[in-house]
């Protein structure tokens, strides 16, 4: 199914490290929310209690660090070209920005109820990231809606990501999905040559 | 020393003034405070409280009988030394604050015992739920404070029944509560 091509972009094709970057969080992404959906009904007597959390929350500040590492790769990369008409190509763009600002945000609201009273966030057994903001009035309530709000948007958002993507490769047939699996995009002559900005 | 004198009998002129009187409970300056304990899987006390409250009662040392209190609770002040506890313990699984967004409690009838205490039965409303509750409560000590005011500060203990207020918790594991109240009189 994959082809791990060149390590970096090319103006036709995805590298192997874009490729890496896209999935893993692909399903770091979808993963996490299941994980959060299902450990907050856990009873209390479950084994998971503890563990679901604790998991969730060394995974979402690993997942910041990829995150950000992600953003400096792909502002030092080429972007393939993006198939599709301008108003379909903007819209594309606009979701892809709308998941790079939502990501960290979603991150730093998690981060804002476990910290809420000076506490750390311990990550795995590796290490603790130190409290910054506490005291707000009920800060771990506000930070949790805020954080299930923002779960719920990047949900939908990923599901009209995948829609779009399904619909390009198999009623379009322009290759789209294809070329996020690493294969060239077939047929170069349906691109339009707006670069995603 | 003709100021001192005054305000002396200004002050006597108070304290000899034992008829019931109105209190206001000293939230503002946190002379009170609502404290719960409740055993974390029968291993340990597990305590807390609420932190913003408010209430006024009447009291009067001949006549205890008509002593009267009132004290609104707000759930969301639900502090247990841990934000995400607090974050799970105030949502829809326990007080579900959103829902039920204030607590009180109003004192139905007091009992002298003679020695010192009394028994406050009254209703406590708490996660839409009245019940009745009985505090066993003690008088802690009354009088003048070093800036013009005058003071009576009570305890009271009592056990909530966390089925019968509707909370999805081992019935065998009771909330116990414990009360500190410091009046200023108006």
């Amino acid at each position: 199914m994959f082809q791990l091509g060149p390590l970096k972009n090319t103006p036709l094709r995805y590298g192997w490290v874009t490729l890496i970057f896209h999935w893993s969080m692909a399903i770091g992404i979808t993963g996490m929310f299941c994980l959060g959906w299902w450990m907050v009904d856990l009873d209390y007597y479950d084994a998971w209690y503890q563990r679901g959390p604790n998991l969730h929350r060394s995974l979402g500040v690993v997942m910041m660090l990829v995150w950000l590492a992600r953003l400096g790769w792909r502002w030092a990369s080429v972007q393939p070209v993006m198939s599709g008409d301008r108003l379909q190509t903007r819209l594309a763009s606009t979701l892809h920005w709308t998941f790079y600002v939502l990501i960290p945000l979603l991150g730093l609201s998690g981060y804002l109820i476990t910290t809420a009273d000076g506490r750390g966030v311990a990550v795995f057994d590796w290490f603790t990231i130190p409290a910054s903001l506490t005291g707000v009035d009920n800060q771990e309530d506000l930070a949790g809606e805020i954080h299930w709000y923002l779960a719920l948007s990047i949900i939908v958002g990923a599901c009209l990501h995948s829609l779009a993507a399904l619909k390009h490769e198999f009623i379009d047939r322009d290759g789209t999905l294809s070329k996020m699996l690493g294969r060239k995009v077939p047929d170069t002559k349906n691109v339009n040559p707006i670069e995603d900005e | 020393m003709k100021k001192t004198l005054l305000g002396l009998a200004l002050g006597l002129t108070f304290t000899a003034q034992v008829n019931a009187a109105e209190y206001v409970i000293d939230t503002q300056g946190g002379h009170a405070s609502i404290n719960f304990k409740y055993k974390h899987l029968g291993y340990s006390w597990l305590t807390g409280s609420f932190n913003k409250f408010s209430g006024t009662f009447s009291y009067d040392p001949e006549n205890i009988a008509a002593t009267q209190v009132v004290v609104d609770i707000d759930p969301l002040s639900l502090d247990s030394h841990h934000a995400e506890r607090d974050k799970h313990v105030r949502s829809a699984d326990f007080l579900d604050v959103k829902k039920y967004a204030t607590a009180k409690f109003v004192s139905t009838a007091v009992v002298a015992d003679g020695e010192g205490g009394a028994t406050v039965n009254g209703l406590l409303t708490l996660h839409g739920v009245t019940r009745d509750i009985i505090i066993d409560a003690q008088t802690i000590g009354a009088g003048d404070d070093p800036w013009g005011g005058y003071r009576a500060g009570f305890t009271g203990t009592t056990t909530l029944d966390t089925t019968a207020f509707g909370f999805n918790m081992p019935p065998e594991n009771k909330v116990y509560l414990e009360l500190n109240i410091e009046g200023v009189r108006q």
